[in-house]
């Protein structure tokens, strides 16, 4: 205590300091202050702004992509979800981390839980031990940006009841996400693939014609004008068919929700969350359309049935009062389903790699992307050249040896058919007799006939590349070659040889406008736009391209013909005719003027040498209601491989159609084409042979 | 009774220390505490569970930081002057022991575990320094101004404890360990010749500092400082998201936990560092301007306090401790509202931090200790007078 009665120390050297002190103690405080009312006052809306960005994100709202429907309401395209398994290396096994010092210290909480999911994915050993590879040398750092925290994708396309059961032990599978994203399913599989089409996500060459550089710095006003279909990477879009052609209506467009997000990216909700929100705080998405066509799926299943046995070759039924189409098939076809990511990734590689390895082109939409020789088929429109100008007495009989001389040049026939008139050269199919036509006609007028009935111009379909097929003239000739016209070109061109070429469905509608007297339609796929339900947004009415330019007294008489074909004893489909059914046609063999390669497989060398098979009918005869083009790739003969076809494919609409307007089924024929020789015909013969109409 | 009585004018809570009890500084430094609460409140409420009961614990220490600073206020100041060097020395070895025991938290080693606390002695080390230079000057009265000779043992107290922490390393610490000590010098008279050649030392050590002690991460931050927009998503994001919450409060403030910034969580260390943004963009500039009053009253006061010191060592304790509030203040609201580099200093009474807490209310009951004792005459110079 009495250490404390020591004198004070004199403070006197401090007395002047303390003022300066307080002032630099003040204006320091004082710098706050004015700091404080720049940051707050001056430029506080900036800030508010900046910290109401931080919080807002737009997020994108998916739409779902339209559906896709047959004449009859069968969906032919969709939507579906499909589930992938991700797991994050890091966390579904901790122990593969590497072990130090630092953050990212492993807790006693974490397992391994990858050999549960493993198990649980029933993964064989090889793919097992091919993502515990993975998985480990992902590891190898663990720094924040390393493919240690990158999800890897596992299983693509999960079951859904794997999905039930991952979804359930999801608390003990760290690190395993299961992501879902849809996928575009195609329940008919390869049925109708070609017109359908497929889809397939956006490929980056595409993408930067919708996307150019600074597009992210575009006003949406300038964004909706180079991209007004909203593409953003990663998204889903039609590569062929319907779904290439139809995209804008089918794709629908995204909508967006403004969202309360933190600075971890973690949304947040409820009404403290949305009072920060400013208006509008959303657009709905908008749905894309469904689509309603013309094709019967249930007739493209009684095509298939009956083309089962060919390698290759393309149906097109046309309806003849409207131009709908009923049915578009080609063979070989794909699975649309292994192509637009259902089953994952790796199968639709494969499944590509295939496709375009494969000699036959499945790939190809053969009724209006290929383009054939016609053959015979394309005679009747050769015999109208002649009868149009009447330069020909159609009465008048020509002698046919099978054969004659032609310049330097032998054409040929099919057999003897001894003195014919037009009627039997075309129900017959003789070849010698058209050469007649041909010096009758000339090249020119055959052409100007076969333009009037679409030939040499695409369809304008518009769902899959269309050739235009090619009907030549004496000018296309004289650009083409240099030497000599000469007349076998014409011979050639008047019996759908040489540089004539149709698509099958070019062929299919020239037949419905012999059918329906020379009305030629436009090809009509989509019948009617449609929203949600069955409501009908757009209804597309037929659409007449052109009317035929034709005496009808010559259509009549090329019908008659076409009908002997079927029904004349001696017609080329009469062995194989169905005899509960009306139909008349023409049936054509090309020669597709194959030259052998000493490289090729010898039985690929055969199959390439055959003909084309083809029959073009209508049906019923005298109040036509369908066309038909059939094209037997190297199938061989016409009448015999291409019209049995055909009949069984009209019967085939016959009983769907009986079957829905409640019509008595058509009477079965009287034996089938196969138990049917040259004897059985000539049994029936007389009971079916009628006159013309 | 009368309270505990430990010598003349020191009986705890009665006799004169009540008289002249100083209730400014007591009601100040308790509004900031009771502010400070709350807004750690608002600051964490939004947090992970680890964090959402920090504005309890705060309140603990606030509890035990005020009970030893009663009793830093109640023992006469002159007894600490007697212990003077053996509480800097304890200190020292405090500093030292964090490297044998310490912890490590985010690549640096302040703390040590006594139990389940975590000490950080290097808080405590600022007060040892303020008292330990006081005892210095206490005992060194000079007329004439100071050379760098007799500057050269105050500097080496400081240096001590500056290189053991800078070792940690805490660069927030050390910086205001040596802003104490020039603090302090400052009071003192000095020779101009000294001041010049401080001032040309420092412009020598500068770059000696800047390219041998200071970490990678230290000079980030600075550049940070000097270019705050170059990189808002590395070394800038502190600083940026922390002005923009500032920004967002504007004149009224959002209100008591609707700042956006902090409660979706833009604002790091919002409960330890930056918690003046959280404060500023609840209650906009007025609430912080109340706020900077509060704190510059208390720095004000203490330079009030220790102009009615009656002895030296009362004296510089009291500018010591003012200018320790008033360098963490300043620092701390510079670094948050961007005008001064990102340092990681504590806001008085307004950050989460037990060492933090316990250091600044231990101060403000030395400061208190000064104040109650003004009044009190030297018993030989004024005739031997004593209190009665």
């Amino acid at each position: 205590m009495g250490d404390l009665l020591v004198p004070r120390s004199d403070v006197g050297e401090f007395r002047k300091r303390y003022k300066w002190m307080a002032l630099v103690a003040f204006l320091a405080f004082f710098a706050i202050v004015v700091r404080l009312f720049q940051l707050q006052i001056v430029h506080g809306a900036e800030y508010q702004g900046i910290a109401h960005e931080n919080i807002v994100r737009r997020v994108t709202l998916p739409t779902t992509r339209g559906v896709i429907r047959d004449a009859r309401g069968k969906v032919l395209a969709s939507s579906r979800p499909a589930y992938d398994l991700y797991v994050v290396p890091g966390r579904v096994m901790p122990g593969a981390r590497p072990v130090r010092r630092g953050r990212r210290e492993i807790d006693d909480e974490e397992t391994n839980t990858w050999p549960r999911i493993a198990d649980m994915l029933r993964l064989n050993p090889e793919d097992r031990s091919h993502f515990d590879a993975r998985i480990h040398a992902a590891c190898v750092t663990d720094e924040d940006k390393s493919p240690c925290w990158r999800p890897v994708l596992v299983k693509e396309d999960l079951a859904r009841d794997l999905v039930a059961e991952l979804r359930q032990h999801q608390l003990e599978l760290t690190g395993a996400e299961i992501i879902s994203a849809p996928v575009r399913y195609y329940p008919f599989k390869n049925l109708g693939a070609h017109a359908t089409g497929y889809v397939a996500e956006i490929d980056a060459e595409t993408l930067a014609k919708y996307r150019p550089e600074g597009y992210e710095q575009m006003s949406a006003e300038d964004r909706q004008k180079v991209n007004p279909l909203g593409y953003e990477p990663g998204d889903i879009v039609g590569m062929t068919g319907i779904e290439h052609a139809w995209e804008s209506y089918l794709r629908g467009r995204r909508g967006w929700e403004k969202r309360v997000v933190d600075a971890r990216g973690r949304y947040r909700s409820g009404p403290d969350a949305e009072r920060l929100l400013d208006a509008p705080v959303r657009e709905d998405p908008i749905p894309g359309r469904d689509l309603r066509l013309t094709l019967d799926i249930e007739l493209e299943q009684g095509i298939e049935k009956a083309m089962r046995g060919q390698t290759a070759g393309a149906v097109v039924v046309v309806d003849v009062r409207t131009g709908r189409l009923l049915a578009l098939y080609s063979k070989p076809d794909f699975d649309p389903n292994d192509v637009s990511g259902g089953g994952g990734k790796e199968r639709m590689r494969e499944t590509f790699n295939k496709l375009y390895e494969d000699p036959l082109h499945p790939i190809i939409d053969k009724t209006m992307t290929g383009s054939f020789q016609p053959g015979s088929t394309f005679k009747p429109f050769s015999a109208l050249a002649a009868l149009e100008d009447k330069l020909l007495d159609p009465d008048e009989k020509e002698r046919c040896d099978g054969y004659i001389a032609f310049g330097r040049r032998l054409f040929k026939c099919a057999h003897v058919h001894g003195k014919v008139n037009m009627h039997e050269a075309i129900a017959e199919s003789c070849n010698i007799y058209f050469v007649k036509v041909a010096e009758a006609a000339g090249m020119d007028r055959i052409a100007r006939i076969a333009t009037e009935f679409g030939f040499g111009t695409k369809t304008g379909i518009g769902v899959n590349p269309e050739a235009p097929g090619r009907i030549p003239t004496r000018s296309w000739y004289a650009l083409r070659y240099r030497g000599q016209f000469r007349i076998g070109f014409t011979v050639n061109s008047t019996i759908g040889q040489g540089a004539d070429t149709v698509t099958p469905l070019q062929l299919a509608l020239a037949y419905a406008a012999l059918a329906n007297g020379g009305t030629l339609y436009s090809p009509q796929i989509v019948r009617a736009v449609e929203a949600g339900g069955n409501v009908v947004v757009q209804d597309f009415p037929p659409r007449v391209r052109h009317k035929v330019q034709i005496r009808p007294e010559n259509l009549a008489f090329v019908n008659d013909a076409l009908y002997g074909v079927v029904n004349d004893p001696k017609g080329t489909v009469y062995p194989v005719r169905d005899t509960g059914l009306d139909v008349a046609g023409k049936t054509g063999t090309a020669q597709t003027g194959y030259v052998a390669e000493a490289t090729k497989d010898p039985k690929e060398q055969y199959y390439l040498a055959q003909n084309h098979a083809w029959f073009a009918a209508y049906s019923p005869s005298k109040s036509p209601e369908i066309a038909v083009a059939v094209l037997i790739e190297h199938g061989g003969s016409g009448p015999t491989v291409a019209a049995p076809m055909a009949l069984q494919i009209i019967r085939e609409y016959e009983r769907l159609d009986a079957i829905r307007t409640g019509r008595p089924p058509p009477k079965p024929s009287a034996g089938t084409p196969a138990s049917l020789g040259r004897g059985g015909v000539k049994k029936t013969a007389s009971s079916t042979v009628g006159g013309p109409p | 009774m009368r309270g505990l009585d430990l010598g003349p004018g020191t009986r705890l809570l009665g006799g004169r220390g009540r008289e002249h009890f100083d209730w400014a500084l007591f009601l100040v430094a308790a509004l900031l505490a009771v502010i400070g609460v709350i807004n750690l409140y608002s600051a964490t409420s939004v947090s992970r569970a680890s964090l959402s009961e920090v504005y309890i614990q705060q309140v603990y220490w606030l509890v035990f930081g005020g009970i030893l600073a009663t009793l830093a206020a109640a023992v006469d100041y002159r007894h600490l002057e007697r212990m003077g060097y053996a509480v800097y020395g304890f200190g020292v070895i405090l500093c030292v022991l964090v490297f044998i025991l310490g912890r490590d938290i985010r690549g640096s080693s302040r703390w040590i575990n006594i139990g389940s606390f975590s000490l950080q002695p290097s808080e405590f080390m600022k007060l040892f320094l303020i008292i330990a230079l006081a005892k210095y000057l206490h005992d060194d009265p000079k007329n004439e101004g100071r050379s760098l000779k007799d500057l050269l043992i105050p500097a080496l107290l400081a240096a001590v404890p500056m290189i053991l922490v800078l070792e940690q390393p805490d660069l927030g610490t050390a910086l205001i360990l040596g802003l104490i000590f020039i603090t302090v010098c400052a009071v003192t008279r000095i020779q101009w010749r000294s001041v010049a050649a401080l001032g040309a030392g420092a412009a020598v050590l500068l770059p000696v500092t800047w390219s041998y002690v200071l970490k990678d991460y230290q000079k980030q931050r600075i550049t940070a400082f000097l270019n705050p927009d170059a990189n808002i998503l590395g070394s800038g994001w502190h600083a940026h998201h922390a002005r923009v919450a500032i920004g967002n409060g504007g004149l009224m403030g959002q209100g008591f936990m609707r700042g956006t910034q902090n409660q979706f969580l833009f604002l790091p260390d919002q409960h330890s560092d930056f918690p003046f943004a959280v404060f500023a963009e609840d209650w906009g500039f007025l609430g912080g301007l109340v706020l900077v009053f509060l704190y510059g009253f208390l720095v004000l006061w203490a330079i009030r306090v220790a102009s009615t010191a009656k002895d030296r060592f009362g004296a510089v304790l009291a500018v010591g401790v003012g200018s320790l509030i008033f360098w963490h203040a300043f620092f701390n609201l510079g670094m948050v509202t961007g005008i001064l580099p990102v340092v990681g200093v504590t806001l008085p009474l307004f950050s989460y931090g037990g060492s933090s807490v316990i250091t600044v209310l231990l101060g403000i009951g030395l400061l208190m200790n000064v104040s109650m004792r003004r009044f009190y005459v030297s018993p030989v110079r004024s005739g031997g007078l004593l209190d009665g």
